[in-house]
């Protein structure tokens, strides 16, 4: 036992051996992993010193810093104090100017090659990178050093994954994902405004108990976390197999919790752990609480998935054919019709079970669906 | 001797800050305060669905997330002249209390903390000594001698280490620091709590609007439908969950937060500068039953100038001569380079003209921020928690006077001690109780409604855009943790033309104007006294206590603002 490690805190703390243990199987299954892999979470927690990481914030809202803060499983101040070294966080260290600067980097100067980046926000082009500076820097000048010594890098929330709202046509000030920044290091993309706070903290931790990045989608995403859609595990997914749809805001099928997707919900194309995991330690998530999904993970979701309130021109995986409009007439009560569109819906859902794509070709599938309407800035 | 100080970033806020600051001797005798970053979102608004409009600018800022989003609808109603139903004005209220109460500890313990707070000293204390002096100012369970010592010990295991992570290199041990090592120790320990905590009081959000940070909105009324017998949607498990929540966040302020914020005000009692301006600004908000009955509202609006207590002015957000913005500072571009602009009217376009990055120094007879400069009728304005309460004090708020006269009694100080840094923070933390205790009071009024009958969350009247008139103009303000906000909508055609959003920070961090009067932050900087010149803790302090949000206050871009690209 590694002294400084989670097992050595652990152990002060006075949980027992059994205790840390299943914390290690609760890890391993909030990350999708069988119980193989509990022996090596074990192992890596007893004999690791904290890795240190910096976290960056750039052009951004601080939404994700502030869904960081709230992760329940691991617990934030579990995390940053016992499993990591969080040395730069402008929201939260407790240096400023030249002090802060000076601990960013002498964590770069020592742990060279080491430590996790961290970015949330996204780099701005306009006018030599001047709509946004860090201690006189531009925002990208300071993200290309950082990313140099970084082991590996994280794009932390759709800002720094895909621009987010600035990145909004017209996009005034040039806001890129940075990815189109850091050239030569990999980045994983955790899109969402703001991910879920677990997403991050899952990939986090994944990164240094197996000391490696999670497997990743085509898109660069934590498979664990991005290979679903909103709409496959949703708490409405029976009411749309079944046809009843919400019609407008607070009407009898709003009372009933029924399918949002008429009034505009963007589930079957959002590839997000919201559903499942859910928010803020597994309260809600938007579908739940009776707003449509946006797609706030989706690539320019800002362009992509507006009119908010305008339903999907067609259900991409085939899930159900022909007109949206023509669906759910059971909840206008013709229900002659009703029962044959349900029909049709549960035939073509099962067809939809069988085929089975591998999460690679969903998402690149779903990347064409979201991103048929506007340029990908990304490419 | 004087020498220019700057700092940068200005951290443990939001966004991107640089603070220069002329010492003179032991105190600083000038300040300049720049915003460093700009998004433009205002701009990207344009020509979109005004109904879709609050997901976008929600995302001006992440930190008080829901208030944004809130100005967004109310402007957007406010056009159309559209109602809501009671119960969506009671889900408004609860999810902009429950706001308060989370941002205000949050900004007291996370982000002002560590101004007031050492935390290496806390290393020497006595635990026993700390649990004695725990008790004897609160109930709170947690206060045994072997609690504080397990705190010590994962504060002393960090330093061991030799890995400080967010403690590192901080200004510890400065003399400025006044706690004795047992109040610091209960400080670090309330650090920990309350960051588990603030995460608890967010599922109040996650209940109505799905998720937190950025949860959902609705113009005409609210998403999420009340139906006490189905178990998909707010039904009494659902509303349980509220009220344990709010429960929860009563104990933690009542025993926590007040009681640390008046053990550590006692011992920095003599440290009263940092007053500034000294005018106050509050549109008032929070609304019994409607946002345009202000006489309902819970935070009342209005004007106090020069510390003045015995009058307050009186404030229109639609009248063009009241509210101004200027940018004889700031990195955008007017016809009229010295003239003021109502929202309505106002405009934006960037000209950055400072200096080319890396840069080490501003210069303050030229533009030097993002960040424009409001004026009503000519006057800088704090806004804030200091803000409302200075209005509502002078107003004769009953509840709220009884709140100042009576801690003011408890740390023997007059009411003048208000107006300074110190008073800055002492209101954050009253108003966060006054908030919470006014949350149970909305929780009820929920029930009540219902139990009554009434369970109707949205307004289908006016939701499609055919029923809209071809033009319109509306204006959405509230109070945000941080102190006034609106946002003006001009709605053509169904269609965003114009939107302007003036905010908190703006207000309080804006640059100076054409006639050279500072803005709040550079004002109350004057005096502050400096130690040390290369560890100004005290200006620090200072800042902290306005909780400074700067991807907020520079956002701007304007109905007629040009394409940039
Ligand atoms: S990703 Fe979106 S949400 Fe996160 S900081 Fe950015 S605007 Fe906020
Ligand atoms: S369309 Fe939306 S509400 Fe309906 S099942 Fe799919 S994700 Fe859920």
């Amino acid at each position: 036992m590694k002294k400084g490690s989670y097992y050595d805190w652990a152990r002060q703390k006075g949980i027992s051996r059994r205790d840390f243990l299943r914390f290690c199987a609760m890890t391993a299954a909030m990350l999708g992993l069988d119980a193989t892999a509990v022996p090596r979470i074990v192992e890596a927690l007893e004999n690791k010193s904290r890795p240190p990481v910096i976290y960056l914030n750039l052009q951004e809202c601080t939404c994700c810093g502030e869904s960081f803060i709230r992760s329940a499983h691991p617990l934030f101040s579990d995390l940053i104090f016992n499993m990591i070294s969080l040395d730069y966080m402008e929201t939260l260290q407790a240096a400023a100017g030249t002090q802060a600067e000076s601990v960013r980097l002498k964590t770069m100067q020592e742990h060279y090659g080491e430590y996790i980046l961290v970015v949330e926000g996204s780099a701005t082009l306009a006018e030599g990178g001047i709509y946004c500076t860090i201690g006189g820097m531009t925002a990208n000048e300071l993200l290309k050093e950082c990313a140099d010594g970084a082991a590996a890098v994280i794009a932390y929330g759709s800002c720094a994954t895909n621009a987010c709202v600035q990145g909004a046509h017209p996009n005034p000030t040039q806001a890129v994902p940075i990815r189109r920044i850091v050239k030569n290091k990999p980045v994983i993309d955790v899109p969402g405004c703001p991910p879920i706070a677990e997403v991050i903290t899952g990939t986090i931790v994944h990164y240094l108990t197996f000391g490696k990045i999670p497997e990743l989608t085509s898109l660069g995403r934590p498979k664990a976390f991005y290979s679903k859609r909103v709409h496959d595990g949703c708490t409405r997914r029976a009411f749309f197999d079944a046809g009843q749809f919400v019609e407008r805001f607070d009407d009898e099928g709003a009372r009933k919790g029924w399918c949002l997707y008429k009034v505009g919900c963007k589930g079957p194309v959002a590839y997000n752990a919201c559903a499942v995991t859910e928010w803020n330690d597994g309260v809600s998530f938007p579908v739940k609480s009776g707003h449509p999904c946006m797609a706030c993970s989706e690539n320019n979701w800002y362009d992509s998935s507006t009119p908010f309130y305008a339903h999907l021109a067609e259900i991409p995986n085939e899930a159900i054919g022909g007109n949206p409009d023509h669906i759910g007439l059971a909840a206008l009560g013709v229900a002659g019709l009703g029962v044959v569109a349900h029909g049709g819906i549960t035939a073509a859902a099962g067809g939809r079970g069988k085929k089975n794509h591998p999460a690679g070709s969903t998402d690149a599938k779903q990347r064409r669906q979201v991103t048929k309407k506007t340029n990908d800035k990304e490419d | 001797m004087t020498t220019r100080i700057v700092v940068d970033p200005v951290t443990r806020i939001e966004g991107h800050l640089r603070i220069e600051a002329i010492v003179d001797g032991t105190k600083i005798s000038d300040a300049v305060s720049s915003g460093t970053t700009f998004r433009g979102i205002e701009k990207i608004v344009e020509n979109r669905d005004p109904r879709d409009v609050w997901a976008f600018v929600q995302r001006i800022c992440g930190v008080c997330t829901h208030i944004h989003a809130i100005a967004s609808v109310r402007a957007v109603e406010d056009a159309l002249d559209y109602p809501i139903p009671k119960n969506a004005n009671y889900i408004r209220n609860i999810m902009t209390l429950t706001q308060f109460t989370q941002d205000h500890v949050i900004h007291f313990y996370h982000l002002h903390g560590f101004d007031w707070i050492d935390v290496l000293s806390a290393l020497k204390a006595d635990p026993k000594a700390t649990s004695s002096l725990a008790m004897s100012i609160s109930s709170w369970p947690n206060s045994s001698e072997g609690y504080f010592r397990d705190v010590q010990n994962k504060v002393k295991n960090i330093v061991q280490s030799g890995q400080l992570g967010i403690f590192a290199n901080a200004y510890w041990g400065h003399p400025a620091y006044r706690l004795p090592p047992e109040a610091n120790l209960m400080g670090v320990a309330h650090y920990l709590e309350a960051l588990s905590w603030q995460k608890e009081i967010a599922k109040v959000h996650t209940v109505f609007g799905g998720k937190n940070p950025h949860p959902n909105y609705l113009v005409g009324g609210h998403a999420s439908s009340i139906n006490l017998d189905d178990v998909h949607v707010l039904n009494m498990e659902r509303l349980n969950l509220v009220k344990t929540k709010i429960d929860e966040a009563q104990t933690f302020v009542n025993q926590v937060l007040i009681p640390d914020i008046l053990a550590i005000a006692s011992f920095y009692k003599k440290d009263l500068w940092g007053g500034g301006i000294g005018n106050f600004l509050a549109y008032g908000g929070v609304p019994l039953v409607d946002i345009h009955e202000p006489d309902s509202y819970l935070f009342p609006r209005g004007i106090v100038l020069n510390r003045d207590l015995s009058k307050v002015y009186d404030l229109d957000l639609k009248d063009p001569s009241h509210i101004q913005e200027f940018v004889s500072h700031s990195w955008y571009q007017y016809e009229d380079k010295d003239a003021g602009l109502h929202p309505w009217q106002g405009r934006t376009d960037p000209a950055y003209d400072g200096p080319k990055p890396p840069y080490h120094n501003l210069d303050e007879s030229k533009k030097y921020s993002w960040i424009k400069t409001p004026r009503w009728q000519g006057h800088a304005m704090e806004v804030g928690p200091l803000a409302r309460f200075v209005v509502a004090y002078a107003k004769g708020n009953k509840e709220i006077k009884e709140m100042v006269d009576s801690s003011l009694q408890k740390l023997d100080l007059p009411l003048n001690a208000l107006f300074s840094t110190l008073g800055r923070t002492l209101a954050r933390a009253l108003e966060a109780k006054f908030c919470v205790d006014q949350l149970a009071g909305f929780y009820a009024d929920l029930i009540a409604n219902i139990k009554a009958g009434d369970t109707q969350t949205f307004n289908p009247e006016k939701w499609e855009p055919s029923r809209w008139p071809a033009e319109a103009q509306g204006v959405g303000w509230a109070e945000a943790p941080r102190g006034a906000l609106a946002h003006w909508i001009k709605i053509r055609g169904g269609k965003v033309e114009g939107y302007q959003a003036v905010v908190p920070t703006t207000w309080n961090a804006s640059p100076r104007d054409a006639t050279g009067q500072k803005g709040p932050y550079e004002a109350s900087l004057l005096d502050t006294p400096v130690a040390a010149t290369d560890q100004p803790l005290e200006l620090l302090r200072t800042i902290h206590s306005f909780d400074p949000c700067i991807a907020c206050a520079a956002h701007l871009i304007t109905p007629q603002g040009k394409l940039l690209c």
